[in-house]
């Protein structure tokens, strides 16, 4: 398993796309840390770069590799290795460099600008978004029959969490605001990463004195330990349920 | 030589003025009630350094009260320290601490009952329930002082400055902290507060109801637990102050309620929750101030009328204004808003099309706060982008006909 691994690991450097990804990342956080005097307000701008272009640019990537790197697989499987581990080892490869690409280039100008638990919970959920993003792609991959489909279903999959999830979230509160909704509003944030991520680094922030305002709940429950326990065990999950689910699917999958 | 007999008689007939206002010398272990008692109107009592164990001291005649290097008087958290009820007294460099606390009386460090033209000055006023005191009093002067406590919550603790039914008082550069309200004013008229320090009080940094005609600037009011309360008053002059992070759940830099008739000019917003909290009020003009890094720069209930804002900076604010409904009968005009992206095509330094500070998130917000979770998601840039574009959920009354696209220089 180490060796596929490493090979993954070895074939990804080659085509150089992750080290764009780190530099392009590390370009950007300097430049938006450097922007703005405030390092508070610096962060925020980063975590809507991390939000909106990290699940985009990891599904999309993630699931094209995964694609292109079939033949390798079928060579693999032809060996007397498992199923589970060669799927495993593409996976590890795979996340374990773009969340080090991420690490590396939105973690080291941070050390460098603004060290700080925040920072250091920012560089978590980055990473924590990456592997969950690597895990889904890793499960369109087993799921759909080609290429073209399985991009398509990943671009898909990116809006959903971006965008639509919170557009129908804001249509669930608007139509049920006269009901006590906090709790199940929490509830449903946890069906969508981003929007753990966000609200994890929000509280970080100081602007959680917003969200107080209005809801006293959110901030009492998310902004305890137990709160952010509760969004990053949330995450955990999103990362082992998907990954669970295409190893058991690629186990049985006809090639 | 005609000169040192000059200065001779000049010296000698001073002396002679002050010959009837005699200057007591007091001791720490003399007993100063008994000393005051004795006492003519008009002298002065010069009191050493040390500790005197003494509280209850009532100052029923006019005096002149100096401390050298802060005689120290103490409540033992039991009893009233001192307690002026006459004209014309004059107190300075005194230290008062501990006095007790009762739901009875108000239990003050310095308490002025029915006095006029007393001066209080120089004094340190160390964990008192109320620090000074001021009720029914005319032409009072509180200046300098430092009072300090470190009360725990509101139903047990006093205010720094607490003035009841005065007029005409001056209570500046002092310093407060730890009280509940660090300045209180209820029915007083005709004042000026200026040059203090109001900061880490529990509940506002200043407190002010009723009290008409009132001036109050060039002070600072930071971190308190939620700003500066303005209420049911008219003709109030706020200006030159700093309003700096009053942040939490239920913080503002000020809060106006029903006010009218007065003048925000020149003043500082930085870091708070919301910057002005308005209700009901109205005819006041906002201008030439900077609001910096708000949560909200300003609130303003749908109750409030004729307003007028111009010439504000607003800088770095998470929402610029909210509202809770779609009347909207204030003015807005000449502000810079960081936000805005309109254009100048004639260059003269007014934007050409107007600007909307209230973003249609915001709008969600206040009908429905729980949409709060939603705070800085891809999906509310979008929608406040569209919105921008094609107003329509956002109240389209209320906006900023000739938006700066330069920051005022204030």
């Amino acid at each position: 398993m180490k060796t596929i691994i490493k090979y993954v690991l070895l074939d990804l450097l080659r085509n150089k796309i992750i080290l764009v990804y780190t530099i392009i990342l590390a370009v950007l956080s300097i430049s938006v840390l450097n922007l703005d005097s405030n390092p508070s307000k610096g962060l925020l701008s980063l975590l809507n770069v991390t939000l909106l272009f990290v699940p985009i640019i990891t599904i999309l990537f993630a699931t094209i590799y995964f694609f292109n790197s079939i033949e390798f697989t079928e060579l693999l499987l032809s060996q007397p290795i498992k199923r589970q581990k060669v799927i495993l080892a593409e996976y590890i490869g795979m996340a374990s460099s773009l969340a080090a690409a991420y690490a590396v280039g939105v973690g080291l100008p941070l050390l460098f600008l603004v060290s700080g638990t925040e920072s250091l919970i920012l560089v978590l959920t980055g990473v924590l978004l990456t592997l969950i993003f690597s895990s889904l792609a890793l499960l369109i991959f087993v799921k759909s029959k080609d290429k073209t489909r399985g991009i398509g279903i990943a671009l898909v999959v990116a809006l959903f969490f971006t965008l639509l999830f919170d557009g129908l979230l804001i249509a669930f509160i608007y139509s049920f605001s006269d009901y006590p909704i906090d709790q199940a509003v929490i509830a449903i944030i946890a069906f969508n990463p981003i929007d753990l991520a966000r609200v994890l680094m929000l509280l970080q922030l100081d602007t959680s004195a917003l969200m107080g305002y209005s809801g006293a709940l959110f901030k009492k429950f998310l902004g305890s330990a137990t709160g952010s326990i509760f969004s990053i065990s949330c995450m955990v999950f999103w990362v082992v349920v998907p990954l669970f689910l295409s190893v058991r699917i690629f186990r049985k999958k006809d090639l | 030589m005609f000169i040192r007999s000059t200065i001779l008689f000049v010296l000698l007939f001073c002396v002679a003025l002050l010959a009837d206002a005699a200057t007591h010398r007091v001791q720490m272990n003399q007993n100063l009630q008994a000393v005051i008692n004795k006492a003519a109107s008009g002298d002065t009592l010069l009191l050493s350094k040390g500790n005197y164990n003494q509280h209850s001291i009532i100052i029923q005649k006019p005096l002149t009260i100096i401390g050298e290097g802060y005689p120290v008087f103490d409540g033992f958290k039991k009893y009233e320290v001192f307690i002026v009820a006459a004209n014309n007294v004059f107190i300075k460099g005194i230290q008062v601490q501990n006095t007790g606390r009762s739901s009875l009386v108000d239990m003050a460090g310095i308490k002025l009952q029915d006095a006029s033209n007393v001066t209080i000055t120089d004094c340190k006023i160390f964990n008192t329930t109320y620090g000074i005191y001021l009720q029914n009093s005319k032409n009072c002067t509180i200046q300098n002082n430092e009072v300090r406590a470190s009360a725990k919550d509101e139903l047990q603790s006093g205010n720094g400055v607490h003035a009841w039914k005065c007029d005409a008082l001056t209570i500046k550069g002092n310093t407060l902290s730890g009280h509940r309200d660090g300045i209180y004013f209820e029915f007083v008229t005709n004042s000026f507060i200026e040059r203090n320090k109001s900061f880490g009080n529990i509940r506002y940094g200043l407190h002010f109801m009723f009290s008409h005609n009132d001036t109050y600037s060039y002070n600072t009011f930071s971190n308190n637990g939620a700003g500066v309360a303005v209420m049911y008053t008219k003709g109030v002059t706020m200006s030159v102050n700093i309003f700096r992070h009053n942040w939490g759940d239920a913080a503002y830099a000020i809060l106006l309620k029903d006010i009218s008739d007065s003048k925000i000019e020149h003043n500082k917003f930085d870091r708070n929750t919301v910057g002005i909290f308005m209700e009901g009020s109205s005819r006041i003009h906002v201008a030439q101030n900077i609001f910096s890094d708000n949560g909200w720069a300003m609130r303003i209930q749908a109750s409030c009328d004729d307003n007028v804002f111009e010439q504000n900076n607003f800088l770095g604010n998470s929402f610029d204004v909210a509202t809770n409904g779609t009347m909207m009968l204030n003015t807005f005009r000449n502000n810079y808003w960081d936000k805005y992206d309109g254009y100048d095509l004639d260059r003269d330094g007014v934007g050409d099309v107007p600007y909307y500070p209230v973003s249609v998130y915001s709008v969600i917000t206040e009908r429905i706060p729980t949409a709060m979770i939603l705070y800085r998601s891809f999906l509310t840039n979008i929608m406040d982008q569209v919105e921008k574009v094609m107003p329509s959920i956002i109240p389209d009354q209320l906006k900023d006909d000739a938006p700066r696209t330069k920051k005022w220089k204030l």
